[in-house]
């Protein structure tokens, strides 16, 4: 079985043309697709279900450059990968000790409640993260060409897999901390999938 | 190959449609009515479905089910607490919900089975050919066990049900189809039991949810509940009678205010007049009225809207095209707030109850082959996960992922010489296992003996086209398939579906001039029902004359509905019908003249 790249026919590259995947999603889609397959035998069938459901799993993992990142650390370890699941190393330390502050206020407004002033407080700390977490997600995508030229040159890619990785866990780390901050403030209740990660 | 046909089997009502020269038409019955009551009643006779059902719904309340949509796939524990609301029987049970009518337990895909048979029969007699195939249309957000349900009732009614689809991605098809929505579209559906919203991008004939969300127990019927609740409230303060436990009364409210409801969507107000027994009701609704009523419910719609289009990771400006399907969309209220929400016009061209059948059609067709430039891309509505240890749940399947879809999950043994691993596999989005729908139990069976963690079991989840899962297992090692004992939650077993196709052959062969005597016989209960009824109550206000004219014509209709001339039953049901229709008015006019004097004397009290 080829990898998500493969089925794509694509390289393992970092910048991918979104539209291009697009299309090429649809064509596979409409060459694989079960629907399109209902008069045909029991094995052609099943046959169908199977690489369409691949191109889907496929599609999904490539479209989002952060998803992208992350399949292609997994592929290029050689671990079994499951959407969502990422490595977990630990998150950095000058960001542990960083958080800690926001963590004790977090403890501090659960015992005491939140008055204006606290939520105001908070509130500006979430803004504060989510604006650190688009600088991160910004800098990962920064790197791609970096690695797509490695790719080309066939260089050693491990230091690049280093920062990826260094660099998705920030991120998860700093989407943790913020969905702690919005439950916190109330916000987002129906809205929170708890599926987060840790 | 025989033809295959799109059913969209609703809370309210069911159709069937097909594809005519690349055009989507739904079938109707014999008397022209398209829509068909998903009503269906057990008589001395016989089943009755439909409109015949609906029609006797108040005098046998006990014995008539409707709505059963809502009890597809669910457990007693789910539904016990709008059982207050239904007329009909729910027998307390561990597993699948079960209704009780005289001495038989009847399941809702049984239920279903029976609205699915009579659509199948309709085309059938539309063709003058057998019709085996079909495509059967779910709202999105249904779990597995509902459209597991779903697809057992086709089986019941026998129908190979070829494809489950999505109701709003269905009705996408049908306005694709004629070209009238491309870009990002987003399909709102609010039927008599149900709510979905579905984002898509349709491009090059291409159809591409990108994200569902809803709520399948919110609906027209909620609107109707709420008022009913109203209508006792008011009766009970100026009638001084309690209605709530009266089931034939509840009938006759539910069926008048949902009319009512119904008419507020065209008019600013309406008079409602229930004849009862002793008394008739009568009054008149605003507009504004059932809007205060149906306002929370309508508001309730928002919150998964917002949910999908974050989702779909767009706002709501972002969206091109809004599109309303289901008859709860006719309110003035839904319209306006979904307007507000999305910040433009939704649009309706299709008409709302018709246009999912006629996306299933052009699902059929494309199955069928006949339509080759159009794909749907549908996703799963909720996650899937499996428990793991301290009952969390690991996600396997993220909601909103494109279907087909799989996934592996490796699993081993912890004790030595364990030839058995078990799983349990749920669909939802919290964290903890409890808090989900639990789908079914999984034995893993026939591993070889080993030490402990030495087998390697490869489980692959797969979620086929229909949103429906298929689980396989295999031992790596030895590479033996391991065997699977799946038990559903919720759902019927492979072995008591085979026995309600068996049982269903009965049905399928019972004589169809049979089944329509049987109709025409209900039909004159029913209207020898309310003669009686009104002569009782308001006799008086016929003339001598006149009551001679009704007396004759209800002793013709009773002579001959005892034999089985359907033509002379229905002829004598007609001729009762137009003797009594001027008493009738008159009553209807007392009892208007009497609800707005009432209501004179309310506006006096309410200004001193």
């Amino acid at each position: 079985m080829s990898d998500y790249f493969g089925v794509f026919g694509l390289p393992r590259k970092l910048q991918v043309d979104g539209d291009a995947l697009q299309r090429r999603f649809y064509e596979l889609s409409r060459a694989h697709h079960p629907d399109f397959h209902h008069g045909a035998d029991a094995a052609r069938q099943a046959e169908a279900l199977e690489s369409s459901a691949l191109v889907n799993r496929a599609y999904r993992a490539l479209r989002e450059p952060l998803a992208r990142v992350e399949y292609l650390i997994a592929l290029e370890e050689g671990r079994e990968t499951r959407e969502g699941d990422t490595a977990k190393p630990k998150a950095p330390m000058d960001l542990l000790e960083e958080m800690l502050e926001v963590q004790e206020a977090l403890q501090e407004a659960k015992t005491s409640g939140l008055d204006e002033a606290a939520r105001a407080r908070l509130a500006k700390e979430r803004e504060r993260l989510r604006a650190r977490q688009a600088a991160e997600e910004a800098a990962l995508i920064a790197l791609f060409p970096e690695w797509d030229r490695a790719v080309e040159a066939g260089g050693d890619r491990k230091p690049l897999l280093e920062k990826f990785k260094k660099g998705l866990a920030t991120r998860a780390y700093l989407r943790t901390v913020i969905d702690d901050l919005s439950d916190a403030l109330g916000e987002d209740q129906d809205t929170h999938v708890s599926h987060r990660r840790h | 190959m025989s033809r295959i046909v799109g059913i969209d089997l609703g809370t309210t009502n069911s159709l069937v449609a097909y594809v005519d020269q690349g055009i989507p038409k739904v079938i109707p019955d014999a008397d022209g009515r398209v829509l068909l009551p998903s009503v269906v009643a057990w008589t001395a006779d016989g089943v009755l479905v439909g409109e015949t059902a609906r029609r006797q719904l108040a005098r046998n309340a006990a014995r008539t089910v409707y709505s059963v949509k809502r009890l597809m796939g669910k457990g007693y524990e789910d539904v016990k607490d709008e059982l207050r609301h239904l007329p009909f029987e729910v027998v307390p049970s561990a597993e699948v919900v079960k209704i009780k009518i005289g001495d038989r337990e009847v399941t809702p895909p049984e239920v279903s089975a029976h609205v699915l048979r009579a659509l199948k029969q309709r085309a059938e007699a539309f063709f003058g050919e057998a019709v085996e195939r079909a495509v059967i249309t779910v709202p999105a957000y249904f779990n597995d066990s509902q459209r597991q349900a779903t697809k057992d009732a086709g089986r019941i009614a026998g129908l190979d049900v070829l494809r489950i689809v999505n109701e709003p991605t269905a009705a996408s098809l049908a306005y694709g189809l004629q070209k009238l929505a491309q870009g990002i579209i987003a399909v709102y559906d609010l039927g008599g039991g149900t709510f979905d919203i579905s984002i898509l991008r349709v491009k090059d004939g291409i159809f591409e949810v990108l994200a569902t969300n809803g709520n399948t127990h919110l609906g027209g019927d909620d609107f109707d509940r709420a008022l009913v609740e109203s209508l006792l409230a008011d009766i009970s303060r100026h009638h001084g009678v309690d209605l709530s436990r009266d089931a034939e009364a509840l009938q006759e409210l539910r069926m008048g205010g949902e009319a009512a409801k119904c008419r507020l969507s065209f008019d600013e107000r309406t008079t409602l007049t229930i004849p009862f027994e002793r008394f008739t009701y009568s009054r008149e609704i605003t507009r504004a009225e059932i809007e205060a009523l149906a306002a929370p419910l309508v508001e309730a719609t928002l919150g998964p809207c917002r949910l999908a289009l974050k989702d779909a990771g767009l706002a709501s400006e972002q969206v091109g095209e809004v599109v309303l399907v289901g008859g709860s969309t006719r309110m003035p209220l839904v319209r306006r707030r979904v307007r507000e929400l999305f910040g433009k016009t939704p649009r309706s061209q299709l008409n709302p109850d018709e246009v999912v059948a006629m996306g299933a059609a052009v699902q059929a067709q494309i199955l069928a082959g006949g339509i080759t430039d159009m794909l749907l891309l549908d996703v799963t509505p909720l996650s899937l996960g499996i428990e793991t240890l301290g009952g969390i749940v690991s996600v396997l399947i993220p909601r909103n992922t494109t279907i087909p879809t799989m996934a592996k999950e490796y699993f081993t043994t912890s004790v030595d010489g364990q030839t058995a691993v078990d799983m349990h596999v749920v669909q939802g989005e919290r964290e903890l296992a409890k808090d989900n729908r639990s789908l079914a139990r999984f034995d893993l069976a026939g591993i070889e003996p080993m030490p402990a963690g030495m087998p390697k079991i490869e489980v692959t989840f797969l979620i086929d086209a229909n949103g429906i899962l298929q689980v396989q297992a295999k031992e790596l090692r030895t590479g033996k398939a391991a065997s699977i004992e799946v038990k559903p939650t919720y759902g019927l077993t492979e072995a008591q579906v085979e026995r309600m196709v068996e049982d269903s052959f009965a049905y399928a062969e019972a004589d169809v001039n049979a089944r329509l005597l049987i109709e025409t016989q209900t039909e004159a209960d029913t209207v020898i029902n309310h003669v009686e009824r009104a002569l009782r109550q308001a006799g008086a206000l016929a003339s001598a004359e006149e009551r001679t004219r009704i007396d004759g014509a209800l002793a013709a209709l009773r002579e001959v509905r005892a034999g089985t001339n359907r033509d002379s039953i229905r002829e004598c049901t007609v001729a009762l019908n137009q003797a009594t229709a001027p008493l009738a008015d008159r009553m209807m006019e007392a009892a208007i003249k009497q609800a707005v004097t009432s209501k004179r004397a309310d506006q006096l009290l309410e200004k001193t």
